[in-house]
Formats: C-alpha cells, structure tokens, sequence
C-alpha cells in the first residue's frame, strides 16, 4: 500500500477572542490516498477551512502535525501544494493570464516557461478567448475557472479547495462540478475539497469526511464508489440519493448545536408539557 | 450612450462658466465702476500677459518656482512613500504612527514658516523644505491607508504560491494600493505648490510668489492680474497632468 500524501496527526487549533480561546480543531486525524478526492463537509464554522489552511502551511496548528509527502509542513508548500479560494481571489490589475503567469512567478518557473503554462491552464478551463481580460469582466464562473487555471498551472500533486463554487449559483456551481470531474479525471491529482453542498460532496468525492460542531472532530468518513468521471446521471441514482441522505443524517445533529437547534428545543419543551398533562389527565382519571 | 451624452453636458457648463467669468470681468472693467487699480481692465491684463512671457524676469522667476517644487515633491515622495510602507506593513505601527501623523498634518503648518526662514534663509531652500514638509503628509497618509488596506485574501494567495517578500511588494501591495498612492500624490503636488508660493509671497525673494507680491505693492495690478493669471493655467496644468496619471492607474479596479 502506497504511504499517504497527506497525514494529519492529532491536530488542534484554537483561536484568540477577548472572552479566552475557541478551540475549533480537537486532535484531528486524517490521512489522504494518493490521487484521491476527498471532501469535508461540516457544520459552518466548525473549523474545515482551517483544518484546510494548516495543511497548505498557511496557519500553525497549536498542536499535532501535517506530513505532506512525508515532510513534515512549516509553511506554505508552493511546489506541492496549489489552493483554490473562496471566491475571488483574482488580482483586479493583472489580465487572466497575467495572474497566472504572476503566480507561476512567485513559485520560482523560469520566465521563458511562464506564458506558455498559462495558456496551457487557461485552455484546459475553456478561458482561452478571455486570457487578456481583466477580472471584473468575467462571471463569477468564468472567475472561479480562471482560479482552479490559476492552480493547474502550478503543476502541484495537491490541489486544496475551499468551497470554490460558494458564491456561484446553484445551476453555475453543479455544471461547474460536473466540468471538474472531467477535468480532474485525467490529472491524477490528490485533492481536498471542503464544501457546505451534500450533492457536490457526493458527486465529486471519492470518500467524504464528516466533521463534527466545534470544536471539530471527524464524526465518520464515507465512500462514493463509482468512476470518475461521474456523469449528471449520477445525481438521479439512488445509490447518490441514498449517500446524500446518509451525509445529512449525519450532520443533521451537528448543525442543530450549531445554529441552536430552537426547532428541537421547542420540540422538547412541548414533548415534557405534553408527559405532565398527560400525568396530570391520568391523575384525574384515577380520581374518577 | 447616456455617460457620453452627461459628460458632454458638464464640459459646456464647464466652459460656459469660465466664459461668464471672463465675460463678467470685461463688462465690470469697461464699466468704470471699479477702479483699474482694484481691477484692471482685461484687455490691459492681455497685453500684459503677452508681455511678461516675453520677458526673461518671467522665465526666471517661472524656473525658480519650478524648480522648488520639482525638489520638494521628489523629496516629500521619497519620505513619503518610504515611511507610508514601513508604517502601512505593520497593523502595530499604522496604530501608533497613523494618528500621529493625521494630527501634525491638521496643524496648520504655515505657523512654522518663520523657523523654516531662520534655518534655511530666505532663498529657495526654505521654500523646498516647506513644501516638502506639507506636502509629504498626504503622500505619507495616503500610503499608510492604500498599504494597509489591501485585501488580506490577495496577500494570503500570494503567501500560497510562494512569493517572497519583494516580489509581495512588486507584485500584489504596490499595484493594490497605487490608486490610493496616486490620490496621495496628486493632493501631495496641489498643496506643494499653494505652500511653495504661499512661502515665496511671505518671505521670498524670487520666485512667482514673490513677483506677485512685489506688483501688488508697487500697484501695478495689471501685470499683477497677469501673473495670477499665468499661476492659474499652472494650477491647471498640473491638476489636468496628475488627475490623467490618477484616471490610469484607477481604471482597472473593479468597479463593485
């Protein structure tokens, strides 16, 4: 068996707030298979993006290790490891191709190399005819595309994802899904995609992992065995339905301690009010 | 083409105003009203206009003025920008340093004038180093506020992708916070020339500022009016210049 690409040992992390520290990561572990797409998916909140951010090297744990390759990370890891961000993180000044070739720039390719890459990358995303236009002239798809060219051209063996397709619109994001299974089929790549949607989850993952409220945890990891790449009649199977509604009974409990849960609170509340009346009507009837 | 059609309409305002000015001044002139000392007649301002660019007390004057505030603006910038990064790279040092420099900035400075004299003399050192002084406060402040404002998204996928600390600079805060940079410079140039001729016409021997000063006491309010009037083309000039170079490093920024 060929050793993890990406191992988390026992990591924990905690942020600063003036009433003492959240603690967000409680000794996560978790490896990922070389070549494999795996998803997490949790509560809003709970601590996937930066369970995401210290494995690219981006934020220190306050405990436990990454080993990306085997090495152990202390920062970011730009010739293993390419993000795509949340949104927009394309520089407004720089043409597509310039902010491509500006990031190929800051990995350390050879200048005669640059262009050429780029072009590579914005083809494979279908952008070719967009190359020398600015940001804020393209869709929000058409950014978000430009962004995973961003991180194809970088040429890593790991692509790290943070809910790429949030800001789109659900037509924009499922087709753009289904656009990166393709995509992604044929690159090898070992992939980390957090994500709040089921379906995506379920349409993209190889193996899903479910985290917990936080501080998070790994509440259970489930897998989607079916080729990639998967095509948009995956979605009306019922072995993808099935899985979709497994992921959200899973985390069904998770997001009610999230968001307060006042529907099960009144649920409850209502429930005992009904056991004492009910006591209350047996006492009377016993009267009678 | 609604835009087009707007900016077509300001224009004639624009110049519509100028001329009922111009027109105002001839009409009030000519009438006898006002007498030519307080306001020459335009005709008379003309000649002297014409005059005076032929003369070499003009070019010379002109040059000194030019010169004081091509070296003061070079050295505000360098000050400016130089201090505007360092202080704008650390939230720390925006805290302590910001405020501080707001405040020196919102005292009137003219009031130091008379140090300026003492140290530098009368000549045009005390005129570059008070220009300097005025106008490195909003190129400083400017640069404070387009640095540390940049987006902390576009540093951090920059930090992704390996960038090194100069090419961060190069490559994501300086295009980032040139727009704002720019602005500050720009505000930096206007008040530099209004404190360079203030200066001159306090205390100065040569220079417009002073020229203009002189033929106000000497009553000769003609080629007085001439010569404000040449100051005023300058001040266009110089907005017209930096407010294209503004409208070019703006005009990528996304709009929302």
């Amino acid at each position: 068996m060929t050793p993890d690409a990406i191992a988390v040992a026992n990591v924990s992390h905690a942020y600063a707030r003036p009433e003492g520290a959240v603690k967000t990561l409680n000794a996560v572990s978790l490896g990922v298979r070389k070549g494999e797409l795996l998803c997490l998916i949790g509560p809003s909140g709970c601590g996937k993006s930066t369970l995401l951010n210290i494995i690219g090297g981006l934020v220190a744990p306050i405990d436990g290790e990454v080993r990306v390759n085997g090495h152990p990370v202390h920062g970011p890891t730009p010739r293993e490891i390419a993000y795509v961000f949340q949104e927009n993180t394309l520089f407004p000044w720089n043409t597509i191709l310039d902010n491509i070739t500006v990031g190929l720039e800051f990995q350390g390719v050879p200048a005669a190399e640059r262009r050429e890459r780029a072009m590579d990358a914005i083809e494979a995303v279908g952008l070719t005819d967009f190359a020398n236009n600015y940001p804020h002239q393209l869709s929000g798809g058409m950014k978000q595309r430009a962004s995973l060219a961003r991180a194809l051209s970088l040429r890593t063996d790991i692509l790290l994802m943070d809910e790429p397709f949030a800001a789109l619109d659900e037509q924009t994001r499922t087709y753009l899904g289904e656009e990166l299974s393709v995509l992604l089929a044929t690159t090898n790549k070992t992939i980390i995609l957090v994500t709040h949607s089921l379906s995506e989850a379920v349409f993209l993952a190889d193996r899903v992992v479910v985290m917990t409220a936080r501080p998070a945890e790994i509440k259970a990891t489930i897998e989607v065995k079916a080729a990639h790449p998967r095509e948009p009649s995956f979605t009306t199977s019922s072995a993808f339905s099935d899985l979709r509604n497994e992921l959200y009974a899973l985390l069904r409990g998770e997001i009610e301690k999230t968001v307060g849960g006042f529907v099960g609170k009144a649920a409850a509340r209502d429930r005992e009010r009904r056991a004492v009346a009910g006591q209350r009507d047996s006492v009377v009837r016993s009267v009678r | 083409m609604k835009t087009a059609k707007f900016d077509w309409q300001a224009r004639a305002i624009q110049v519509a105003f100028v001329i009922v000015v111009i027109a105002l001044w001839y009409y009030v002139g000519h009438s006898g009203l006002v007498s030519p000392i307080f306001l020459p007649k335009l005709p008379n301002v003309l000649d002297k206009f014409v005059g005076i660019v032929q003369s070499s007390t003009f070019y010379e004057n002109l040059g000194i003025t030019l010169f004081e505030l091509l070296v003061a603006v070079a050295i505000a910038s360098t000050c400016g920008l130089t201090i505007g990064y360092l202080v704008g790279r650390s939230r720390y040092a925006v805290v302590v340093f910001e405020p501080l420099l707001a405040s020196v900035f919102a005292v009137p400075l003219v009031v130091f004038l008379p140090l300026f004299i003492l140290f530098f003399g009368i000549g045009i050192e005390s005129k570059i180093a008070f220009g300097a002084a005025y106008a490195f406060f909003p190129i400083a402040l400017n640069t404070i506020g387009g640095i540390s404002q940049v987006d902390p998204r576009f540093v951090t996928v920059a930090r992704s992708m390996g960038a090194s600390e100069r090419q961060l600079f190069r490559r994501v805060l300086l295009p980032a916070a040139l727009p704002v940079i720019v602005t500050g410079l720009r505000i930096g140039c206007t008040i530099g020339f209004l404190a360079i001729l203030g200066s001159e016409m306090i205390a100065g021997l040569r220079g417009l500022g002073s020229r203009i000063v002189s033929l106000a006491e000497g009553m000769n309010t003609a080629e007085m009016f001439a010569y404000i009037v040449f100051v005023i083309i300058l001040a266009m000039i110089l907005n017209v210049t930096l407010s294209q170079m503004q409208r070019r490093f703006g005009e990528r920024r996304e709009a929302a």
